[in-house]
């Protein structure tokens, strides 16, 4: 089966400024690819580029095994999209605006609308002006979720969403995902959604992809920390590979050591001797700090 | 006053943000008035022009009564419409500063800070009332030196400023009563439309004698009126509109401490939890149906207004030679009312550009808002979402011009008692407009699919065209600059020869512009901001 998403050596630029720099990204059929990456990264261009709103400079770009440019019309009759920050039509009520959304994509599950709106505690009759940035989320979610389409793009999906209706989200994803094997490209921040939903990520910085693959694979790129008491002294601990900020506090020693090579130096430590040993995994927050930062990029 | 803490710095942030509109409207208020002095007493130089003038149905609808026959009263009446211009700008902006800032939520972010709760309020009235004043002072100086007296002046200073006053106060009513500054602007504008409607009822029925003369003195905009500058100067008529404003802000005050920040008095009304919307279609009917009812109404009044007034303008034009000749710059020289109807319809025709422009200019403010992205994300392609709102830039003026022409030839058939023939010619003559109409309407899609940023460059079009048909009006101007507007190869309808050259080649440029904006729209990124 073909990937539902292909992007090879994507490039744009906008004048001097080069948005997308190279971008590799697949996302295969059936999976939730969240997409990462801190702000100004280059993922709302991505998602466009996959639209057919905006065209790349160069590079390809395969979306459901059509051209994202060309076909667009027709492709969007197979997908929908939720962008980070909906804005409706003022006099408009958000079940009009959900209605004229569903047709003008091809059709709505009523069933399905009436269930969304009920557990997303949308009320239909309120005309768009009057919602919260949250509320005007919901409409193009519902929008969205009842549409009977192939791949879901999602752009920020939750922000400004309270943390029962992340939720809901979740839940909703999750049955569309498994029920109905629907592919889903998730652009988020937070961790905690990406953790729960996705099966594989990818991580952008500055217009290109710095790492991909599924979260357990992306924890090999981080650190865990180690508190040890000794019994002897730390002779030849420094000069190991892997140990980073190493440092003796209170009798204490203190570091952090790469993953791939914890197996080393636990060996070395058991041939000094060790009274107690303390050791952290990698948190998420720490692993894209990381990779968000400039210098992990080269 | 704790309530007012703040006021100062929030009026100088509504000046701030003023800094261009505000001089702009205030100049140009005062220089209408005084460029009419010149103009009117070289048109109408004795008093028997001026009565001979003014003394017809439709000026009087319009205008009121002429109250003596001065050159300062004269064009003081002639002026009639320039005072409820200001109360809208001045009602408008009222709303602008209060309502419209409380729905965007940014009085809340003001308000956290050390600003009283009518402290916004106080601020948005005294900036308009403010304003209102400086156009007084400009204006009493102003025609004082167009050698008219002192006393007059300083009066029609008052008579402006005082209905700006008024209105600024209805403005702050309408602000509370509504949560939502679109229904709190219908309710205002509504408030000047019928003091304007009781006017012009009372005073056609004052000059035929009727019964409902009275019903002027229901309207403040003729209280205004009838202080009847450089004539009697009732000053005491300037005090009844102070007070009535003073009423007005008292319970605009009132209406605001019995609610809370962002509500209104009058209920959110609920829409439909369905919608029969379905297609790109529906979509630009709902956003364009209230715009195209707005200038269909008001062109058919225009229309109206001017086939009321055509009959009599045609013996004015007989007796006076400058006003003909300005007539015939217009639009022609084919018999007099003929020449008169055709100016009227290049008139009309350069409004409904205006129209064609901000029709067309919709898809831009979809596309920036953001609107346009997910529709354009669905199965819906672009030409299809373009040529959606295009429809209503190509036939609401259409429709507008079409019922300017029934109107005219309705109401000027009447009074010749040839309503079967006129009809058809007006409405021929009106919708002769269309093909430069259209034109304007290309070139501002043009602009908006191949240089986006700057889409509000189309409206130099009409800008361009109204100021060449006017100009050339009152100045005849060199040919070639005539002939950058298309207005000017346009036959002059009625009563000038109809040769389908023009129009053929207007049209084919419309066509080929056209083409090539909706290609540029195809090919570009969207949006761009």
């Amino acid at each position: 089966m073909p990937a539902a998403i292909s992007t090879e050596g994507l490039v744009k630029t906008f004048g001097r400024t080069r948005a997308l720099d190279g971008l590799d990204l697949t996302v295969r059929t059936g999976e939730v690819h969240g997409f990462l990456g801190p702000n100004g990264a280059g993922k709302t261009t991505t998602i466009r580029i996959l639209l057919g709103m905006t065209r790349a400079s160069s590079g390809t770009a395969r979306l459901l095994d059509s051209d994202p440019w060309s076909d667009a019309t027709d492709l969007h009759k197979r997908l929908a999209y939720v962008p980070g920050d909906v804005t409706l039509w003022p006099n408009l009520s958000g079940g009009e605006a959900i209605d004229l959304l569903g047709r003008m994509r091809g059709g709505l599950d009523k069933k399905r609308k009436a269930d969304l709106l009920e557990r997303f505690d949308l009320d239909p009759r309120k005309k768009a002006r009057t919602y919260s940035k949250g509320n005007r989320q919901k409409v193009a979610l519902v929008a969205a979720l009842a549409s009977d389409v192939e791949l879901l793009l999602l752009d920020e999906p939750t922000s400004g969403l309270d943390p029962l209706m992340e939720e809901v989200f979740r839940e909703v994803v999750q049955e569309v995902t498994d029920r109905d094997g629907r592919t889903v490209l998730l652009s988020s921040h937070i961790l905690s959604e990406v953790e729960a939903l996705c099966d594989r990520v990818t991580i952008i910085r500055a217009g290109r992809a710095v790492e991909s693959g599924t979260l357990s694979e992306l924890r090999h790129l981080t650190r865990t920390s180690i508190r040890a008491e000794l019994a002897g002294a730390m002779n030849g601990l420094a000069q190991l590979d892997g140990i980073h900020d190493l440092r003796v506090e209170d009798g204490l020693v203190r570091f952090d050591v790469d993953t791939d090579e914890i197996n080393p130096v636990l060996r070395r430590l058991t041939e000094i001797g060790v009274r107690s040993l303390v050791s952290q995994p990698p948190s998420l927050e720490e692993l894209f700090l990381r990779l968000y930062e400039p210098e992990a990029a080269k | 006053m704790k309530t007012l803490a703040g006021t100062g710095g929030l009026i100088r942030l509504i000046l701030r943000r003023d800094r261009i509109i505000l001089p702009i409207w205030i100049v140009v208020l005062c220089a209408i008035p005084m460029s009419y002095v010149k103009q009117y007493g070289d048109l109408f130089p004795t008093a028997q022009s001026r009565l001979d003038y003014a003394n017809n149905a439709g000026f009087i609808t319009l205008y009121g009564e002429l109250s003596g026959t001065s050159l300062g009263e004269f064009v003081t009446w002639r002026l009639g419409f320039v005072p409820v211009m200001v109360g809208l700008i001045s009602l408008l902006t009222v709303i602008r500063h209060t309502r419209v800032e409380e729905e965007t939520g940014r009085s809340e972010l003001l308000g956290s800070s050390v600003v009283g709760r009518h402290a916004g309020l106080a601020a948005a009235l005294l900036s308009t009332f403010g304003a209102n004043l400086v156009l007084a002072v400009l204006l009493a100086l102003g025609m004082h030196s167009q050698d008219l007296p002192w006393s007059g002046s300083v009066a029609i200073g008052a008579e402006f400023a005082t209905t700006g006053w008024f209105f600024a106060a209805v403005g702050a009513v309408a602000a509370q009563l509504s949560a939502n500054a679109g229904t709190s602007r219908g309710i205002a504008i509504s408030v000047l439309g019928a003091a304007y409607v009781l006017r012009a009822v009372g005073d056609t029925s004052a000059h035929t004698d009727g019964p409902l003369a009275c019903l002027s003195w229901l309207s403040p905009i003729a209280w205004a009126q009838r202080i009847h500058p450089y004539g009697e100067n009732r000053w005491w008529l300037a005090v009844v509109m102070l007070a009535a404003t003073a009423v007005l802000v008292a319970v605009a005050i009132n209406l605001a401490v019995r609610r809370d920040v962002g509500a209104g008095l009058l209920p959110a009304r609920l829409g439909p939890a369905e919608g029969s919307l379905g297609s790109p279609l529906g979509l630009a009917w709902r956003l364009h149906r209230g715009l195209l009812a707005a200038w269909t109404v008001g062109f058919a009044l225009l229309g109206l207004l001017f086939g009321g007034v055509a009959e009599g303008v045609g013996d004015i034009l007989r007796d006076e030679p400058k006003a003909k000749e300005m007539f015939e710059r217009l639009g022609g020289s084919a018999g007099l009312i003929d020449s008169f109807f055709a100016g009227v319809m290049t008139i009309l025709g350069l409004i409904a550009s205006a129209y064609a422009v901000q029709a067309t200019l919709r898809l831009r403010a979809e596309e920036t808002s953001g609107r346009a992205e997910p529709v354009l994300a669905t199965a819906t392609g672009r030409v299809r979402w373009a040529g959606s709102h295009l429809l209503f830039g190509v036939l609401g003026p259409a429709l507008a011009l079409f019922a300017s022409g029934l109107t005219a030839g309705l109401a000027y058939g009447l009074a010749v008692d040839d309503v079967g023939k006129q009809i058809p010619r007006l409405i021929g003559a009106s919708l002769g407009q269309l093909p430069a109409v259209w034109l304007l309407a290309a070139i501002a899609l043009a602009i908006f699919g191949l240089f986006p940023r700057i889409s509000p460059a189309a409206w130099a079009g009409p800008g361009i065209c109204i100021l060449i048909g006017f100009t050339n009006a009152g100045v005849q101007l060199a040919d070639w600059t005539n002939d950058i507007s298309p207005f000017t190869h346009l036959p002059r309808l009625p009563g000038g020869s109809l040769s389908a050259t023009p129009l053929i080649v207007l049209l084919a440029i419309t066509v080929v512009v056209g083409c090539i904006g909706l290609a540029g729209w195809r090919r570009r990124d969207v949006p761009i901001g």
